[in-house]
This record gives structure tokens, sequence and C-alpha cells, in this order.
């Protein structure tokens, strides 16, 4: 029998930058989508009226809910970048090997500089 | 000899058996998302800083108002589109795959109505007390 490649399995197969990057996207969008209902809440705490607001206002100011928004918004910036990298896949560019682990890179430090941005810009 | 053009054999088929549709309405959104996306991360952050007459003041601002309902109703069409192919590609059951996707969209039209809702009644009523 020719040698032939095995297929990867997930146990005992180191996965490349590329396939975390992948993952990583895929579960950020879950968790932005649950998310989006602690949003939702948001609004209608604000039409509802100044006590609601106070109260879904003091979660988001403790640490936990600190913790969260910036987890939250660390994760939109992240699907945002690998989003964009879904966008350039579409138009049939970019699958060479080595360009696809150099834009694994990039994604993952536009990420963290977009990050900081927003974190300066509120911090000033 | 098949007289069918390709466009004719992929229409009907995909795992959501809507061929491209769905496909290409996640990269509909995904652009309209780009720079939404940016607005909402730099104003979201300042929210733990801000007062409540502040953020209805902010809300009530045209500009604000329709970036917000944009982002928030593109995103919920998004999540739609992508939880769906979630529950695509790791539930196998027929039955809990139809109960999973009827959910999505029962759930995303829900939170849609209740943004609308809000977004306008903080508008045009404004904040109480």
């Amino acid at each position: 029998m020719k040698e032939r490649p095995l297929s990867p399995h997930l146990q005992v197969y180191r996965l490349p930058l590329t396939a975390w990057v992948s993952i990583t996207h895929r579960a950020t969008g879950v968790f932005l989508s649950l998310g989006m209902i602690l949003l939702v809440v948001f609004l209608l705490a604000i039409a509802q009226g100044s006590e609601s607001f106070a109260c879904v206002h003091s979660f988001l100011q403790s640490l936990a809910g600190r913790l969260f928004l910036w987890a939250w918004i660390y994760s939109l910036l992240f699907h945002f970048c690998h989003g964009f990298r879904h966008l350039i896949w579409d138009t049939g560019h970019g699958f060479e090997r080595e360009t696809l682990n150099r834009f694994a890179v990039y994604e993952i430090a536009a990420s963290l500089l977009l990050v900081c941005l927003v974190f300066l810009l509120v911090s000033l | 000899m098949n007289y069918q053009t390709p466009l004719a054999r992929v229409r009907g088929l995909g795992s959501a058996r809507q061929g491209s549709h769905d496909w290409w309405q996640q990269r509909v959104s995904a652009v309209a998302l780009v720079p939404l996306s940016l607005w909402l991360a730099v104003h979201l952050s300042m929210l733990p800083n801000v007062a409540y007459a502040e953020v209805v003041r902010w809300v009530s601002l045209p500009w604000n108002t329709v970036l917000l309902l944009s982002f928030i109703l593109f995103s919920l069409y998004h999540a739609m589109l992508g939880l769906q192919v979630v529950i695509e590609d790791y539930v196998h059951n027929d039955w809990m795959k139809l109960l999973g996707m009827l959910g999505v969209r029962l759930v995303t039209a829900f939170l849609a109505l209740s943004t609308a809702f809000s977004v306008l009644h903080i508008v045009f009523v404004g904040g109480h007390g």
C-alpha cells in the first residue's frame, strides 16, 4: 500500500496554529451570540427605567461584570479579525500554506492590538 | 445528456436544503458588521463609567440610534446563521437538530423584537426617573 497521509486524530495530533484560530473563531461566535442576550437585557433595562438600569449597571461595574465585558469585546475583535480573513478567502486568495500560517499570526496580533487601542481610548 | 445549468443543480442542496443563500447572507451581514463592530466595541467599553441620563441621551442621538439598531439586528441575523451551522455540524439527531434550529430562530427573532422595542422606547418616550 502506498504511503498516505493519516487523517488527524484529535487526541494524538498537535493542532497547528491555523486550527486553533479556526476553533477560536467558532467558540467566540457562540460566546458573542450568548452575550447578545445580555446586551438586549441591558437595552430593555434602560427602557424600563433608572432602577432596572442601576441593577444591571452594578453588575457591569463589578469585577465579574468587567471581566465579562472585556472578554466579550475581545471576542468581538478576534471574531472581526478572523472574519476579515474569511472574506479574503472568499475571493479565492491566500490558501498557500505559508500564507495561512503568516495570517494566523497577523490575526492574533491585530486582535490584541485592537483591544489595546479600545482600552487606551476608554482610559484617556 | 444533462440540460440542467450548474445553478439549477445546486439549488436546494446543502445541509440546510437552501443551497448557497445562507452562505451569501452570512457574508453580506459580515460586511455590514465590519464598521459597526469597531464602533460598538469603542462605545460599549465606556458603558461601566456612564450614568443613566447619559446613556439615555446617547441612545437618543439619531446617529447612535440607527447604528445601534443596525449593529444588533445584523449581529442577530449573523448569529442565527452561524449558530445554525454549528448545530448542523455537531447535532446529528434529526429531532434535536430541528429543535435546535427552531430554538435559534425563535430566540433571535424575540431578541430582535425586544431590541427594536427598547431602542424606540428610549428614543421616543425617554428614560424613566
